[in-house]
């Protein structure tokens, strides 16, 4: 029985994991394809892509044709339930009322959590990435390197299935041999961008993005995957069966109902499920981890959102993978006299060391593009090209006033038209209503090219999270309060990339149709904006300066672990999913050796 | 409830950019529908943060214009965008019907919209009546057509027709926005996607020439 009540748990289980995302996803599914029993707690509720997803749903059909609301910050269509910046019932509060100083903070509440809606990017951190601090002096050096992950990424890639290309670029690490799956061709914008780019020195590559190109192949990545498990091969090579190549229609944000994307609940969870060895509790709010009076971990005390009822589940291992922040806040309410200032927290650095993605944007005009003919190219619903940071050793050589990198991301505007893509054409057209308005909308449709940038941000002491004692939630949570301030090298970093975007649009005959800001700070999103929030439980060498050793488990806490991204030591501008997912496959593989043992 | 990170706080152009562009594929140019300041006090008439996506019910809210500000905003998204040859006018595509949904929406950005439209479509009549004795949608359509050409393009618009100025481009916005939305405005302006495919195979050869890229292969 996988989905369970609360109330009708088993009376212990080996590893209770909070959250069914990304990483409680993975955590979950290593472990119960190695027959380890497995309570998931998710604070939304069950969700299942292949019935709920608005597959070819048109803007026409729902309420203000999709635009974005408070309530759907992504659009009506998006995949995200009960989430957002807000959410319903569950506060959180900043320490400042300046606006550049403020957090937003992102959560979704559904089974699967935000792997329904992300943008599916899935770049592999290279070496600098791991070891920053011994390259340039700044941030935070991991203990681990990747040499130590590049074998969990090929897991999890061969797994989840990657679209993409082995470019051989520095610092952006190529896959072994049939690891990934073909990239899908560039349209039209990326390859326009790439002729121009190239002129700048630019490199446009494929992107990778966990989507299938084509389907995956069961028979032989189930055997490679788990060589000694056959039942477990098994399982998968079935559950792999279920999932369909894209047929290049229907924007991922949406989900997929059948399966070509990765998404917790339609990749990790039923291979799971079908061991049998996963139960499930939906609406189950961890209100805090439970503990021994030798400070071990004992369970997880969690509310049942529909009823209001508390309830314990017991453990022998403990792990959150409840979010960055999340996981923060339950280790922080996890107070006792043994833990005063909340579990595994003796290092002081249980909530330091927040990091979001610095992201910035630019748009154009591109006369070149008008009156294109019409032509299909929906594609994989997201980028097929992106801009790896190309000017690593300019970087080195001291050349830029900023110490890490960024990408760009792609955005060409032939997609379904949105209520506001016209807005403003009166620049163009001066003005222009009637017949000759209908003409000119069929002129400018997609001429107009937007780029984001995606850079990494340097850990600091001005962005962290605590409890606000002031502040619960509707089920009686304290809520987390949160301090943020970007520093010099990210607001500058910000200035680079609309420098870089507005010589570009330059470079292809087009018009920059947004303000160019020379100084960054208004070019900057505020902390939050991209969704990729990590630290906040690091990892380290020694239980002084870090909250976890190199696989996710807790230096105060044997048998506690945290396998979401509040491990990172830095947040490379590699969207963090896959290596999540990559660091809880090894985190889960080192809880099993530890369990054989008999050391946990 | 004590609620810091009050959305009201922040400046809403920012907000708009910030949604704008934190968003995987975005639209480009600025948006005052799109953008959202993301916050989520509940809201007590809208769709609510877990709607039916499969078969989207009906705006739960009410419908704020009243039958005469209905006739005139029909005649202007109809001279907006007018019926010719295979193409439907605004209203034969239900534009005015999608004004009068997202100008009564309970969000922050519909509600700014909403302001701009009523006081608009005051203006109209008003300078209607001042110039010619009768209300917009009375007018004769060269009447109709001079006060237009007075206000379509804010740039080039005379201090004292500012106001009206304003209106028809957030009016515009959205009669482009609600006709260029529909199954049939979307085919109209040259999207040919929302269709399972095979195969993806990149431009065909006509874009790749029309964009002088034949010999830049990928």
């Amino acid at each position: 029985m996988p989905h369970i009540n609360a109330g009708k748990t088993k009376p212990e289980y080996d590893v209770i994991i909070v959250g069914s995302g990304a990483a409680g996803g993975q955590t979950a599914y290593t472990l119960a394809m190695e027959g380890v029993k497995v309570l998931m707690l998710e604070a939304g509720r069950d969700y299942d892509p292949v019935k709920e997803t608005p597959m070819f749903q048109t803007r026409q059909q729902a309420p203000l044709r999709d635009a974005s609301t408070p309530e759907k910050a992504f659009g009506f269509y998006d995949a995200t339930v009960d989430g957002g910046w807000k959410v319903p019932h569950e506060p959180y509060t900043n320490a400042s009322e300046k606006s550049e100083e403020q957090f937003w903070w992102w959560r979704a509440r559904m089974l699967g959590g935000r792997t329904n809606h992300w943008g599916r990017i899935s770049l592999r951190n290279g070496d600098y990435d791991f070891k920053g601090k011994s390259r340039d002096g700044v941030g935070i050096d991991w203990p681990l390197g990747y040499q130590d992950v590049a074998p969990y990424y090929d897991r999890v890639e061969s797994l989840i299935g990657v679209y993409g290309s082995n470019e051989g670029l520095e610092n952006t690490p190529n896959s072994p041999d049939g690891v990934l799956q073909p990239a899908p061709k560039a349209r039209a914008s990326e390859i326009y961008t790439r002729k121009h780019a190239k002129k700048l020195g630019i490199p446009v590559i494929p992107i990778h993005r966990a989507v299938l190109s084509k389907r995956l192949d069961s028979k032989n990545i189930p055997k490679r995957l788990h060589p000694n498990n056959p039942k477990a091969a098994k399982i998968l090579s079935q559950e792999m069966d279920q999932r369909l190549a894209c047929f290049w229609a229907t924007p991922c944000g949406r989900g997929c109902s059948i399966k070509a994307n990765y998404q917790s609940t339609t990749v990790h969870l039923p291979p799971a499920l079908a061991t049998g060895n996963l139960d499930i509790i939906t609406n189950a709010m961890a209100r805090k981890i439970e503990i021994d009076e030798t400070g071990k971990a004992t369970g997880v005390n969690f509310v049942d959102k529909r009823t209001g009822r508390d309830y314990s589940v017991k453990g022998r291992i403990i792990t959150l993978a409840a979010g960055s922040c999340e996981s923060v806040r339950i280790l922080l309410n996890s107070k006792s006299p043994i833990h005063p200032d909340g579990l595994a927290n003796s290092s002081g650095k249980v909530g330091k060391y927040i990091m979001d993605t610095v992201g910035a944007g630019l748009g154009g005009q591109i006369p070149a593009w008008e009156n294109m003919p019409p032509h299909n190219e929906d594609g994989a619903g997201g980028s097929h090209s992106y801009v790896p940071w190309w000017l690593y050793k300019e970087q080195l050589a001291g050349k830029l006033d900023f110490p890490r990198g960024y990408h760009i991301e792609m955005g060409g505007s032939r997609g379904t038209p949105r209520v506001g893509t016209f807005n403003g054409l009166e620049k163009f057209t001066g003005g222009s209503y009637g017949k000759q308005l209908k003409e000119d909308a069929r002129r400018y449709y997609g001429s107009f090219m937007s780029y984001a940038g995606r850079g990494e941000m340097v850990p600091n002491d001005d962005c962290f999270t605590e409890i606000d004692n002031r502040v619960k939630d509707k089920w009686g949570i304290p809520v987390l309060k949160f301090h943020w301030k970007w520093s010099d090298y990210e607001i500058r970093q910000a200035a680079h990339m609309h420098k870089t975007f507005a010589e570009l649009i330059t470079e292809m005959g087009g018009a920059v149709t947004s303000e160019i800001d020379t100084t960054g700070k208004k070019a900057i999103l505020p902390g939050g904006m991209i969704i990729h929030e990590v630290g906040g439980t690091i990892m380290g060498e020694n239980a002084k300066s870090s909250v976890t050793n190199q696989y996710n488990q807790t230096w105060d806490v044997k048998n506690l672990f945290i396998t979401d991204g509040g491990p990172f030591c830095s947040n490379a501008d590699k969207n963090p999913t896959l290596t999540i997912m990559a660091l809880a496959w090894r985190s889960a593989d080192y809880m099993i050796d530890a369990m054989k043992k008999g050391d946990l | 409830m004590n609620n810091s990170n009050d959305p009201k706080r922040l400046d809403r152009r920012v907000a708009i950019k910030w949604i704008l562009f934190a968003s995987a594929s975005v639209p480009f140019l600025n948006s005052n529908s799109f953008g959202q300041s993301g916050p989520s006090i509940p809201t007590p008439r809208g769709y609510g943060s877990d709607p039916n996506l499969l078969i989207p019910e009906a705006a739960p809210w009410e419908r704020i214009l009243t039958p005469e500000q209905f006739k005139t905003t029909t005649t202007l998204a109809d001279i907006i965008l007018p019926a010719n040859g295979e193409s439907p006018s605004a209203s034969g595509l239900n534009v005015p019907d999608f004004i009068d949904e997202w100008i009564s929406a309970p969000y922050p950005a519909q509600e700014k919209d909403r302001k701009t439209i009523l006081e608009g479509i005051d203006w109209i009549n008003a300078e209607s009546h001042y110039r010619f004795g009768k209300a917009f949608h009375d007018l004769d359509s060269s009447q109709q057509k001079t006060i237009c050409d007075d206000i379509c393009y804010q740039p080039k618009a005379k201090t004292e027709h500012l106001a009206g100025a304003t209106f028809f481009a957030t009016f515009r916005n959205l009669t482009m926005g609600g006709y260029y939305t529909t199954d049939h405005g979307t085919r109209e302006v040259g999207y040919v996607g929302n269709v399972a495919l095979a195969s993806f195979d990149g431009p065909p050869p006509e874009v790749l020439k029309h964009l002088g890229l034949e010999k830049h292969p990928w």
